[in-house]
């Protein structure tokens, strides 16, 4: 097993009943990369997501997240993940330095590194002068961005983000992939899905689910180049098009 | 066939939209451009006669949407952004649900949805509730068009959609349209402003610019530049040190800048090979909506949260 990567997953396959929702995807993802995770409605990245995070257990295939078994270590992984998603997981009903705490302890960071990371995090936001106002009354673009910081405050391997810049202003949504930029060259891994897809030109490496399968899995650059198409925008549309599946 | 009038409204005390005024025409296919939270619902839900405003008239056709709500309601069809239908009835007894309330039938109008519902005709005794996003979304709209309404309100119906699903939502809206619907519609995806005749371009509660997309794009007024380079991150904070008198951002694989003054490509080509970005390329380039949307939040920004 390599030591440079931060998932490796062999054939992962999720069945319901007789509808392969997942089947046998097979890629690795390096240390600190940026992969953006692409897909239409349906193909099934949600369901792939779940099983990475050791939240849905897999009918067959093998993972390894962050070196652990996704079968007999999943509580080792959710320990060393994080996660969020454009469904906003904060308390609107608790100040910005109330979240800090809880998900710091909910993650078992010391009381004394919550102190000092939650307030550099504060900092690096800007956001001393409403660190005792209630989450809830932020602009979406800032309870994103914070959403973010939190999920990676206890400097998981991995962090995984659903959709985060939905509906998100353009010039937030940029604020929002420097800091993944920030997160990835610090060693975390970024694992992302959007529908916006010139994001999908600012990840490192992207995969194309269809179906269940994964079509294809290249830089941005060598798919657009592979495709004939300018942008990933055309490359995706090409690719998801040929769909069998209609839906969510 | 619309029209705003100075509409304002707040929220316990959170202003959430401000003195706003359009005018939407016959047969225009009307986008209302911008994130969460810039007030697009708000707008929507006025006209649809189910908010009040607190200061200012709405009206459609001429009449006021508060004294006739009832006249507005027969004939202005309303997709709110949270599917709204019953879950617990199937595909064709929500629609019949709806004709009914309206005091129609599905065949009276059947020519409006046909190519719409067709789609769903196989899942017909499906629980509307068991559907797959696609799915709902096309049987909302199928609801919002049964009594042929003359204006069609679509709240954000693309949001959280992949690219495929909402070009041919897109489709379908063009469609309506050459059956003589008048469409307002919602977005927060910058490049779906270039589908509709006239966009209005909103943030924070204030209209930006109105205009056609094209009329957006020619008022930009300033030069846009676009730099190609493998090394984006590394380009970016290079351009960050070398003048602070521009607007650089990441845009897909390229960085665009725009700056009131004129650039000498040579030597800024010049910089940032001496910084390390060996394989640079500039060219002047044509602005999207969504660089216009920026240069407008920009210089509109006074107080980004009260």
């Amino acid at each position: 097993m390599s030591d440079n990567l931060a998932i490796i997953a062999t054939d992962l396959t999720k069945k319901f009943g007789d509808f392969v929702a997942v089947d046998a995807i097979t890629f690795e993802v390096k240390k600190g990369e940026i992969f953006g995770f692409l897909g239409a409605n349906g193909a099934g990245k949600t369901t792939a997501i779940k099983m990475l995070c050791g939240l849905s257990r897999p009918t067959s295939g093998q993972a390894i997240i962050s070196g652990f078994d996704i079968y007999s270590q999943s509580e080792l992984i959710k320990k060393n993940i994080g996660y969020m998603s454009q469904h906003f997981s904060l308390y609107q009903d608790m100040t910005i330095r109330e979240n800090i705490r809880f998900y710091g302890g909910i993650y078992g960071l010391k009381s004394k590194d919550i102190k000092t990371r939650g307030s550099k995090l504060i900092q690096e936001l800007e956001l001393e002068d409403y660190a005792d106002r209630f989450v809830g009354e932020l602009p979406l673009g800032w309870k994103q961005k914070l959403a973010f910081s939190i999920a990676i405050i206890h400097n998981p391997g991995i962090v995984f983000l659903d959709e985060p810049t939905s509906g998100v202003d353009p010039i937030t949504r940029r604020q929002f992939w420097n800091m993944i930029y920030k997160a990835a060259a610090r060693g975390i891994t970024v694992f992302v899905t959007t529908h916006y897809l010139e994001e999908a030109e600012y990840c490192n490496r992207v995969s194309i689910m269809v179906d269940g399968e994964m079509r294809d899995f290249d830089t941005p650059r060598e798919l657009m180049k592979k495709y004939n198409k300018p942008t990933m925008n055309d490359v995706f549309l090409h690719m998801a098009v040929r769909s069998k599946r209609k839906g969510d | 066939m619309v029209r705003f009038e100075h509409i304002s409204k707040s929220y316990e005390g959170n202003p959430a939209v401000n003195d706003i005024n359009f005018r939407v025409e016959k047969g225009e296919l009307f986008g209302l451009i911008g994130p969460d939270g810039a007030g697009k619902s708000t707008l929507f839900r006025i006209l649809t006669t189910v908010l009040l405003p607190d200061v200012g008239h709405a009206y459609f056709k001429d009449r006021d949407v508060v004294d006739d709500y009832r006249y507005v309601r027969r004939n202005v069809g309303y997709m709110p952004g949270k599917f709204s239908l019953y879950q617990d009835l199937s595909v064709k007894e929500n629609l019949k649900f709806f004709a009914t309330i309206f005091n129609t039938t599905i065949a009276e109008n059947y020519d409006l949805i046909k190519d719409i519902y067709e789609q769903l005709e196989p899942f017909e005794s499906r629980r509307a509730g068991a559907l797959s996003g696609g799915m709902k979304q096309k049987l909302a709209l199928s609801c919002a068009l049964i009594h042929k309404p003359e204006v069609l309100v679509l709240d954000e119906p693309t949001f959280g959609v992949d690219a495929v699903s909402r070009r041919e939502f897109w489709d379908m809206l063009k469609s309506l349209k050459a059956k003589g619907v008048t469409i307002l519609v919602s977005t927060p995806y910058m490049d779906e402003a270039a589908l509709c005749d006239r966009v209005a371009l909103i943030q924070d509660g204030n209209i930006l610019k109105i205009n056609t997309p094209d009329g957006i794009i020619d008022q930009f007024g300033k030069q846009l530049y676009k730099v190609v380079t493998q090394h984006i991150y590394q380009a970016l904070q290079a351009l960050e040190k070398i003048s602070d008198e521009w607007h650089a951002y990441s845009f897909g694989q390229e960085i665009h800048i725009y700056s009131s003054k004129s650039l000498n490509i040579a030597d800024l080509k010049g910089q940032l090979v001496s910084m390390g970005i060996d394989d640079v390329q500039i060219e002047i380039g044509k602005p999207l909506i969504e660089d216009c949307f920026m240069d407008l939040m920009v210089s509109e920004k006074t107080e980004d949260y009260v």
